[in-house]
């Protein structure tokens, strides 16, 4: 059976692929070996950010190669690095205020609001509204509502303020993670038994046993319950 | 798009047993039973799939073919005839591998005071600890001890693990937690600041932190952050092709190459670590993987050339729930937080056959035997073998929302397809997750077999014995990593910087000539090829 196949356009030039593949694969099924442009080809790692336009549609649209089927029509290209800015911090001397953000990123107050960023998020984000969260000193939400963003950089790469989102928002969950959020008392108690040895004689005890003794202990030892 | 109607009616079965399945609790494998199954079912044992590898330090050792093709093969670089006289870094410290474990090494080693030059295939953090979902164990509550983990780790791993890797691990696990939260990394906490933790297979403590299912991007992005918050020099698109030595054994160097322009350049070092990954994308045994495109044993490949052993390279990883439709993510992971939520693995007739939370190896294999044994699995329109796993068991378990809460990433992974994960089953198949050998290390990471070489990550052996258990990869690569650079920026300070030279090279190709092995392989390979284009009789396509 011949398989159904669609026209895409990769950077303006015709090629036919099967229906169904990802951009990523199709891409490779005309012949390109990816040095740029592939990472992770699970969704992770925003190195395959592709912005794209359907025919008769003057709209861009986005998406990440590696999850995104083709379609018939498709015009498309890689944007596998924006040269965006990034600032350079020592995230121990930084305080959760606004102030110190600014310090890094003056651009933020920038935003016109207009909402590009979030079309341009492969990762459905509501990028426009975490900004607006840091532009109200409201860390922890920005924090939050950006946790899943995999820095592909589209944002920054459509954004009419030439701001940073990505960037910027990484800079604020690191700020969150080290000065906002509770501290985890046990795992610091932890930390001080190891140091104070006090763990050192089980462990000696445990590796001097032989592989049956070990297996037994194993075989024996409780489970938590679920 | 979605699921198929053929397949909607499939998933009735699941459906009409889920409510008895609630209460129901497969039965666990018996230490017997298990080891059965593996003979029987885990592709390990398949006779097919391995041959002794016929040169280098660790000849007659068998391991997978796909292995053995790269390891018995030629390098990029003429011995002979390349020129090593200019020399284009000269640093304390270099590292060769951007992931997890050569971004903490980066840290450890520029913080004790070396002069550290990073150089990586890809982009820094192109690596499998971006992907990784689940979580990252440290035996860090009250009611756990390192003790316990320990002997976590050697059951998961067949009592066959290193014990001083092993006690290393175990031993710093909370400390590496304390690090990643000081640099603030957002683990998933209570509100009062407790860790929120969870089982992972076979583990005896909830263990298991996470930052929802984006554990391991989360880790990878802060560490990625803080290399370029301290400026180190990172030389990305620039893998290692051969490492250098000084004509007797001592790592001196390596060789880059420039993937890009194809330019080669010399880097002169007093101690080199690799951290270059695993072999997913060698598709052992045929297998579709989880790894990162990058994952092709280059570092083996460097490190076996110049004389490390390697070990345990027969035990490969399949993780028992790889993505078995839709066909655009087969061999995708499915994290085992979704089985540590309470999901659980039915066959065709909606009937449980394995307790969820074995290890990985007698999960797989159990799902191996229930699909080709025992004929209950679904075979996809594309002929893939699946079972399901019921995810809709986890909203019911822990309330609605929470699927969107602690697996953004699966959830918009299935989505993006038309497959709502909250509502129906996922349908999942054994996929190549994880090398569990590599190179002989010692518990400060320097090779066993050569001078000033260390190797940390999925590169290195023994730590997790033959199989390793969730959440102790990414645990391995932030521990070792750490524990590479310092050892590697104290070293360098009593060593002089030494001559290069490809000698060992030269005597490898040697043993490969005498061995008579085919003259057309080259490695390391560096990027795996899903090109269709064949070559073509009577037309030379190299520029």
């Amino acid at each position: 059976m011949e398989e159904e196949k669609v026209k895409i356009f990769i950077m303006g030039k015709a090629y036919q692929v099967p229906k169904g593949l990802t951009i990523m694969k199709a891409m490779e099924y005309a012949g390109y070996q990816f040095i740029r442009g592939c990472g992770c080809r699970g969704g992770f790692c925003g190195a395959c950010g592709t912005v794209y336009r359907m025919p008769d549609d003057y709209r861009l649209l986005v998406g990440l190669a590696c999850q995104t089927v083709v379609e018939d029509g498709m015009y498309l290209t890689q944007i596998p690095v924006f040269p965006g800015n990034k600032a350079t911090y020592d995230v121990e001397e930084l305080r959760p205020v606004l102030s110190d953000i600014l310090k890094l990123y003056p651009e933020l107050t920038r935003c016109l609001g207009c909402n590009t960023c979030t079309k341009a998020c492969p990762q459905d984000l509501d990028v426009m509204n975490y900004m607006a969260a840091a532009m109200r000193g409201d860390i922890a939400r920005a924090a939050d509502m950006s946790f899943d963003c995999l820095m592909c950089g589209l944002c920054a790469a459509r954004c009419p303020a030439e701001t940073v989102q990505y960037n910027i928002a990484i800079l604020l969950r690191r700020v969150y993670g080290r000065h906002i959020a509770p501290r985890a008392e046990h795992l610091a108690a932890r930390v001080e038994e190891i140091l104070d040895g006090a763990f050192d004689e089980s462990l000696d005890e445990v590796m001097r046993l032989s592989r049956a003794e070990l297996e037994a202990l194993y075989n024996q030892r409780d489970i938590e319950p679920e | 798009m979605g699921y198929p109607p053929r397949m909607y009616e499939l998933i009735k079965a699941v459906e009409a047993t889920r409510q008895r399945r609630y209460d129901e609790r497969h039965p666990r494998l018996s230490p017997e039973g298990k080891q059965q199954l593996l003979e029987k079912f885990h592709p390990d044992y398949r006779p097919d799939t391995m041959r002794p590898v016929k040169v280098g330090v660790s000849r007659g050792t068998v391991m997978p073919h796909e292995l053995v093709d790269v390891l018995e093969s030629w390098s990029r670089l003429d011995p002979e005839k390349f020129p090593l006289d200019k020399i284009d870094y000269d640093v304390d410290v270099l590292i060769i591998g951007g992931g997890g474990a050569g971004a903490s090494a980066a840290l450890m080693a520029n913080e004790n005071g070396a002069d550290v030059l990073l150089a990586t295939k890809l982009r820094l953090g192109d690596a499998n600890t971006m992907m990784a979902q689940g979580g990252i164990q440290a035996a860090d509550k009250p009611n756990d001890s390192p003790t316990l983990h320990y002997l976590d780790v050697m059951g998961g791993g067949g009592f066959a693990n290193k014990p001083e890797l092993v006690r290393a691990l175990v031993q710093d696990a909370p400390l590496v937690i304390k690090w990643l939260e000081d640099l603030g990394c957002m683990f998933d906490k209570e509100p009062d600041g407790t860790m929120t933790t969870q089982h992972g297979g076979g583990t005896c403590r909830k263990r298991m932190h996470a930052a929802r299912d984006y554990s391991g991007a989360e880790i990878m992005r802060t560490l990625r952050d803080e290399v370029k918050n301290r400026e180190i020099p990172v030389l990305e698109f620039s893998p290692a092709v051969e490492l250098l030595s000084d004509g007797e054994g001592t790592c001196t160097g390596a060789v880059l190459m420039n993937l890009e322009t194809r330019e080669f350049l010399i880097v002169r070092a007093k101690t080199v670590v690799v951290s270059t990954g695993g072999f997913g994308r060698l598709h052992i045994a045929d297998f579709p993987t989880t790894n990162h495109y990058g994952a092709t044993a280059d570092g083996l490949v460097m490190v076996y050339r110049l004389g490390g052993r390697l070990v345990f390279l027969d035990a490969t990883q399949f993780h028992p729930t790889g993505a078995a439709y839709p066909e655009q993510i087969v061999g995708l992971l499915i994290t085992e937080k979704v089985r540590g939520l309470g999901a659980q693995l039915v066959n065709i007739h909606g009937e449980q056959f394995v307790y969820p939370l074995e290890t990985r190896d007698a999960v797989s294999s159990a799902i191996i035997r229930e699909c080709v044994e025992r004929k209950k699995g679904i075979v996809t329109e594309t002929g893939q073998y699946g079972v399901w796993l019921d995810s809709p068991m986890i909203e019911q378990i822990h309330g609605e929302g929470t699927i969107l809460r602690s697996l953004p990433a699966m959830y918009r992974q299935y989505a993006r397809f038309g497959i709502d994960m909250r509502k129906t089953p996922i349908l999942v198949f054994p996929t190549l997750h994880y090398q569990n050998g590599g190179v002989d290390i010692r518990d400060d990471t320097s090779v066993t077999t050569v001078e000033n070489l260390f190797v940390a990550g999925e590169t290195s052996g023994g730590v997790h014995g033959r199989n390793r258990l969730m959440g102790n990869s990414l645990l391995d690569v932030v521990v070792f990593g750490r524990r590479a650079g310092v050892a590697a920026a104290r070293k360098a300070r009593h060593v002089e910087s030494g001559h290069l030279s490809l000698a060992h090279v030269s005597d490898y190709h040697k043993e490969l000539e005498d061995a008579g092995l085919p003259k057309d392989r080259i490695s390391p390979i560096l990027l795996p090829s899903y090109t269709r284009h064949q070559a073509v009789p009577g037309a030379n396509p190299a520029v």
